[in-house]
């Protein structure tokens, strides 16, 4: 009973919020509502047993995604209500689109059953005397130990493209010569000044 | 009252229109965009979690993670690719990328 309160209380508040950043007109609202959205998914996935998926998503969407948005979207110095505009323009052909993926999803939804075969087959049954997160780690390290890779890889592109594409050198900045600082040797560091005695400098 | 797998199936049905629509809606502003895929990544993850809870197989969760993965690259590489046309341009107005046009 505690459950369902909460799951309708997770899924309206996710479903509000997710209506106010498409809706919202300042971006930097759309950015807090998407925040909210990724909290209330992370209440439904401790509801459905995926404690660690519920972490990682306050830490990594929550914690760095939703930031970089954040910071995106304050550091652009754009006039936002003028590309607001054209909203009502879309909204004939957007609610159609809409509407008819709701009625596929509905239609796919209410037509499926689930079989026997399917749940017999399970490749990783999920054991009873771990955590959720241990359990993910056993299946995680061993039978998807390649696409594991395959993600730190794919994390890593990421990584370097972002810097590459937003690395800018400019002229004026002074910045540091490791070749420059290692030819250095004695007669270009330092020169010696012979100061008169007893007069000071 | 119990919540089955159609209640989660609905919720995640009802983020991914919102997204699609969200897409069509804001097609000026790339990075309302940007937010409405992360919405309906959103959405298949919860879709792939609540089959994985309900028929007991760890299989989706992992999947899912994968996913959270590609999304966060998605939005670090889409971010950054928006930094640099806005620091060329001085505008994010999708309409008028067609430089690449030939």
């Amino acid at each position: 009973m505690v459950a369902a309160a909460f799951f309708y209380l997770f899924s309206t508040l996710m479903i509000a919020s997710a209506f106010m950043v498409i809706a919202a007109r300042n971006p930097v609202h759309s950015v807090l509502f998407l925040i909210l959205a990724f909290v209330n998914a992370s209440g439904l996935f401790i509801l459905l047993g995926a404690e660690f998926l519920a972490m990682i998503l306050v830490v990594v969407y929550v914690g760095a995604v939703a930031v970089l948005f954040l910071f995106v979207v304050m550091m652009l110095d754009v006039d936002f209500a003028e590309l607001k505009q054209g909203f009502l323009q879309y909204l004939p052909i957007g609610a159609l689109i809409g509407i008819m993926v709701a009625i596929e999803l509905v239609l796919v939804m209410t037509g499926w059953v689930t079989s026997d075969a399917a749940i017999a087959s399970a490749s990783a049954p999920a054991p009873d005397d771990v955590s959720n997160t241990a359990a993910l780690g056993r299946v995680l390290y061993t039978k998807h130990f390649y696409f594991f890779q395959a993600a730190g890889l794919v994390l890593l592109t990421a990584m370097i493209g972002a810097i590459v594409l937003t690395l800018s050198h400019k002229p004026d900045v002074k910045r540091q010569n490791i070749a420059d600082q290692n030819a250095r040797d004695r007669k270009t560091a330092v020169e010696l000044k012979k100061a008169p005695s007893r007069a000071g400098v | 009252m119990t919540i089955g797998l159609t209640h989660y199936l609905s919720v995640a049905a009802i983020l991914f229109t919102l997204g699609v629509m969200g897409i069509i809606l804001n097609r000026k502003n790339i990075i309302v965009i940007l937010m409405s895929v992360e919405l309906i990544l959103l959405s298949v993850n919860i879709n792939l979690v609540a089959f994985s809870s309900f028929l007991g197989d760890l299989t989706g969760q992992v999947f899912s993670l994968f996913i959270l993965t590609v999304a966060a690259a998605e939005a670090a590489i889409g971010l950054a690719i928006l930094v640099t046309y806005y620091r060329n341009r001085g505008t994010i107005a999708v309409e008028d990328i067609n430089v690449l046009k030939g």
